[in-house]
C-alpha cells in the first residue's frame, strides 16, 4: 500500500480560474469575430456608440488578452506552483480574493470601455481608477505565488522548477511595465493623462506593448509550456540546459524589441536600429525554447495520432515557432517600411495569439479538467473536432491578413508610368474586402471551437459531479 | 534527499527564491534603461533642442515663441480670436482642440488613424512631409497610432471643410463610398460641456493637469478655458482638432530635420 502523504492541494480556486479563463475566451473571441466583421461590414456598426469598431476592437483586446489570458495564467500558476513545490497554497484565502476581484476587475472593464473610458495607450486602456486595482491584484498573485515557493519543504524540493522561473519574470515585469507605462495625472474619474509625451511616450508604451507580448503572452505560456508539455507527453523536459539559456536570454534580451515597433518615425533611429538588431539575435533563443518543447516528444511522436490535448500543445509550439521567425523579420527595416501600418501586423499578432497562446492554453485546460475534476473528458472526438475548427480558423486569420496585409504595402507605394501614386487611400481599403471577410470566417471558425469546448467542459464537470454523487449514495 | 550544495550561480538562484526574483529584475531592467532614459536628456531626442557642432540650436523656430503673446482672447467684438497663425510653431492646444482630443481618444480614433508620416516619397505624396517628433510634444498622450485601416491624419488640418468633415463623421459612405469607417452621429447631438453620466467636463482641471506636466498654459488660458468651450457639441471639438493637425509648423523641403 502506498504509505506516502498526498499533499492536499487548494484545487478549488484553480477550478474557479480555469472556468472563468474559457468563458472569456468564447465572448474574446466573439466580440473579436464581430469587430473583424464590422470592417468587413461597417453597416454592421449599427450607428451604437457602444460597439463601434473603435471601441469594440479594445473589449475584444482586453478580454482576450487579459480576461483570457490572465485567468489561464492564474490557474496555470497556482496549479503548477503547487504541484512542482508539493504544497498547497500559501494563502487560499488569498487567492480566492484574487478570482473575485479580477472577475469583478474584469466586468467593470467591459463597461468602462464600452462607455468610452480609456487612458487610449494600446493594450493599456483600462481608467486610472482599474488601473490601480489590477496593479494590487497583480501584487496580491506576486506574494501569494512567491510565498508558496518561499515556504516549501526545501529538504524534499531544493529546486525551484523552471516553469517557476518563467511565472517569476512574468509576474515582476508585468508589474513594472504596467506601472511605469501607466503612470498618469487624473483629471476626473474617468479621465486621466499620461505624464509623458511625445517621443518619450512612444517608446515607452511600445516598450510596454512589446513586453507585454515579451512577458504575458510569452514568458507566462512558455511556463505552462514547461510543465504541461512533459506532463501530457509523460517524457521529462529535452534539455535542462537549454531551459536555462532559453530562460536568461528571453529574460534579458526581449525588453530590447519594442523599439522596432517605431521604425522610420520621429524616434531617434539609434533605438529603433538597436531594437531591431536585437530582435533578430532573439530567434535564437525563441527557437531554442521552441525545440526544447518538441523535442520532448522524440522516440513518442507516435502519441500525436491519438492524444488530442498533445496536438494543441505541439501545434502552439509549431505557431510559436513560426511566429517568433516571423516577429524579426518584419523588424527589419526594409520589411518594417512595407509592413509598418499594415494588416500584416495583425496577421502577425494573431499568429501569436490564437496559434501560440491560445492553442498552448487550450491544451494545458483540457489536461488541468482531467486532473481536476479526476475524470475522462465528456468527449474526446470534440477535443479533436475543436483541434481542427482552432487550426484551421487560425490559418485562414493569418494567410488572410498576410495577403491584405502585403497589398496594402504594395499599393500604397505603387507608382503608375506617368511617375504618380497608383492607387488612392479608399482604393485600398475596397481590395481589403475579400480578405476581411476571409479573417471573419477564421475568426467564426475559431469562435466556434471555443464554444464547442466550453460545452465539453461543462458536460465533463457535470458527469463528475454525478459520479460523486452517486459514489456517495452507494 | 537533502540539498546539495549550488555548484554554481544557476544553481544557488534555483534554490534561493528571492535572489532569483532580484536577478529576473536586473536581466530586465538593463534594456529599459538604455533605451528609455537616454531619450530624456539627449538634445537631438527632438528637433527644437538639436544642436549643430558648434552647439547652436539648429531650429528653434520649431516652437512658437509665445511671450507676449496670447494663445486666444476675446476681440473687441467679442468673437474669440488668437495671436498665433498656422505656421508660427508647435503650440498648446485651445481648450476646443484639447476636448476633441479626448473625444479622438474616447473612440480610438487612433487604431486606425496614424499620426506619424514616414520619410518615404510615397507617404510624402500621399500625406505631406515626415512628422517631427517636436510636432507632437504637447501630446499626452502621444497619438502615432499604428495601423492604417484608415489614411493618415497627420496633417489632415486644412485639407477638407469643416461641413465635409461633419457630413464625413454623420455618415462616411455617403462621401466616400469604400469607406469602412463607422458612423459617430451621436457627436452633433452632445454636448461638449459634459462628459461622462452628465457631469460638467472641467476644461480648467484639464489644462492645469497639462500645465503641471510642462504644457507651457497661462493662468489666463487656464481661466477661460471653460467659457471657451460653451455651446459647443462634441462634433465642433473634434473637428476643430482635426483642422489644427499639421498646420502648426511650416516644413522646409530643403532643410534635412533629421538624418
Amino acid at each position: 500500500m502506498d504509505t506516502v502523504v498526498k499533499p492536499q492541494y487548494n484545487d478549488g480556486v484553480v477550478k474557479a480560474f480555469t472556468l472563468a479563463a474559457i468563458i472569456f475566451l468564447v465572448l474574446g473571441t466573439f466580440m473579436g469575430t464581430y469587430a473583424a466583421s464590422e470592417l468587413a461590414w461597417p453597416f454592421l456598426n449599427f450607428d451604437t456608440a457602444e460597439i463601434t469598431f473603435g471601441r469594440l476592437r479594445v473589449i475584444h483586446t482586453n478580454t482576450v488578452i487579459y480576461a483570457f489570458g490572465g485567468n489561464v495564467l492564474m490557474a496555470t500558476a497556482f496549479y503548477i506552483v503547487q504541484r512542482t513545490n508539493g504544497r498547497p497554497l500559501y494563502s487560499n484565502t488569498l487567492a480566492w480574493i484574487q478570482f473575485v476581484a479580477f472577475q469583478v476587475g474584469l466586468l467593470l472593464a467591459v463597461i468602462s470601455l464600452a462607455l468610452g473610458m480609456s487612458e487610449a495607450k494600446e493594450y493599456h486602456e483600462l481608467e486610472w481608477p482599474l488601473d490601480i486595482a489590477v496593479a494590487l491584484v497583480w501584487i496580491l498573485f506576486t506574494f501569494n505565488f512567491t510565498m508558496t515557493i518561499a515556504e516549501r519543504d526545501k529538504e524534499k524540493v531544493p529546486h525551484i522548477y523552471v516553469a517557476n522561473w518563467f511565472f517569476f519574470g512574468l509576474l515582476i515585469m508585468v508589474t513594472y511595465l504596467w506601472v511605469l507605462n501607466g503612470l498618469a495625472v487624473p483629471v476626473s474619474l474617468f479621465r486621466s493623462y499620461s505624464m509623458f509625451s511625445g517621443v518619450q511616450d512612444a517608446m515607452i508604451q511600445w516598450w510596454w506593448g512589446h513586453n507585454a507580448v515579451g512577458f504575458f503572452l510569452t514568458a507566462g505560456f512558455l511556463a505552462i509550456m514547461y510543465y504541461f508539455v512533459p506532463k501530457q507527453a509523460q517524457r521529462p523536459i529535452y534539455s535542462y540546459r537549454l531551459s536555462v539559456v532559453h530562460f536568461w536570454a528571453l529574460m534579458f534580451g526581449y525588453v530590447w524589441l519594442g523599439a522596432h515597433h517605431l521604425q522610420y518615425t520621429a524616434l531617434p533611429d539609434w533605438v529603433g536600429s538597436l531594437g531591431a538588431m536585437i530582435s533578430l539575435a532573439m530567434i535564437i533563443p525563441s527557437w531554442g525554447g521552441a525545440l526544447n518543447g518538441m523535442l520532448t516528444l522524440s522516440g513518442a511522436w507516435d502519441r500525436l495520432r491519438t492524444d488530442y490535448i498533445l496536438r494543441f500543445l505541439i501545434m502552439s509550439l509549431a505557431f510559436y515557432a513560426m511566429s517568433t521567425f516571423e516577429g524579426p523579420v518584419m523588424s527589419a527595416k526594409t520589411v518594417n517600411a512595407l509592413s509598418h501600418y499594415t494588416d500584416w501586423t495583425v496577421g502577425h499578432v494573431h499568429a501569436g495569439a490564437l496559434g501560440w497562446v491560445a492553442m498552448v492554453s487550450i491544451g494545458a485546460v483540457y489536461h488541468m479538467t482531467m486532473k481536476l475534476w479526476k475524470t475522462e473528458m465528456y468527449s474526446m472526438s470534440l477535443i479533436n473536432f475543436h483541434f481542427w475548427l482552432a487550426t484551421i480558423g487560425t490559418v485562414f486569420y493569418i494567410v488572410g491578413m498576410w495577403v491584405s496585409g502585403i497589398m496594402q504595402g504594395l499599393m500604397w507605394r505603387a507608382y503608375d508610368e506617368y511617375g504618380t501614386l497608383a492607387y488612392t487611400f479608399a482604393e485600398s481599403v475596397a481590395a481589403m474586402h475579400p480578405y476581411y471577410v476571409m479573417r471573419a470566417t477564421g475568426g467564426v471558425l475559431f469562435t466556434t471551437g471555443a464554444a464547442i469546448m466550453l460545452y465539453n467542459m461543462l458536460m465533463t464537470i457535470r458527469m463528475a459531479n454525478a459520479r460523486q454523487t452517486n459514489l456517495a449514495h452507494a | 534527499m537533502a540539498a546539495q550544495k549550488p555548484r554554481n550561480i544557476q544553481e544557488w538562484l534555483e534554490q534561493n527564491v528571492f535572489a532569483l526574483m532580484f536577478a529576473t529584475a536586473l536581466a530586465v531592467s538593463v534594456a529599459t534603461i538604455v533605451e528609455i532614459v537616454p531619450l530624456f536628456y539627449l538634445n537631438d531626442t527632438y528637433e527644437h533642442t538639436a544642436t549643430d557642432d558648434a552647439g547652436n540650436v539648429k531650429f528653434p523656430d520649431l516652437v512658437w515663441n509665445h511671450e507676449g503673446k496670447r494663445l486666444y482672447y476675446k476681440d473687441e467684438s467679442g468673437n474669440w480670436a488668437s495671436d498665433w497663425k498656422p505656421g508660427d510653431g508647435v503650440r498648446p492646444y485651445t481648450p476646443l482642440e484639447l476636448a476633441g482630443k479626448d473625444i479622438y481618444m474616447r473612440e480610438h480614433c487612433m487604431y486606425c488613424h496614424s499620426q506619424m508620416i514616414r520619410p518615404f516619397r510615397d507617404e510624402r505624396e500621399r500625406y505631406g512631409h515626415y512628422s517631427l517628433g517636436t510636432e507632437s510634444i504637447y501630446d499626452h498622450p502621444f497619438q502615432w497610432g499604428s495601423k492604417r485601416t484608415g489614411p493618415d491624419l497627420a496633417r489632415v488640418g486644412g485639407k477638407y471643410s469643416n461641413e465635409w468633415h461633419t457630413m464625413h463623421l454623420m455618415r462616411p459612405q455617403a462621401l466616400v463610398p469604400e469607406s469602412v469607417m463607422p458612423a459617430y452621429p451621436w457627436l452633433a447631438e452632445n454636448s461638449i460641456e459634459n462628459d461622462f453620466f452628465g457631469t460638467h467636463r472641467d476644461m480648467k482641471k484639464r489644462l492645469e493637469v497639462m500645465k503641471l506636466m510642462g504644457v507651457p498654459y497661462t493662468q489666463e488660458d487656464i481661466d477661460n478655458a471653460d467659457e471657451y468651450i460653451k455651446g459647443h457639441t462634441e462634433m465642433d471639438a473634434v473637428i476643430a482638432y482635426m483642422q489644427v493637425l499639421g498646420t502648426m509648423v511650416k516644413l522646409d523641403d530643403s532643410k534635412a530635420y533629421r538624418e
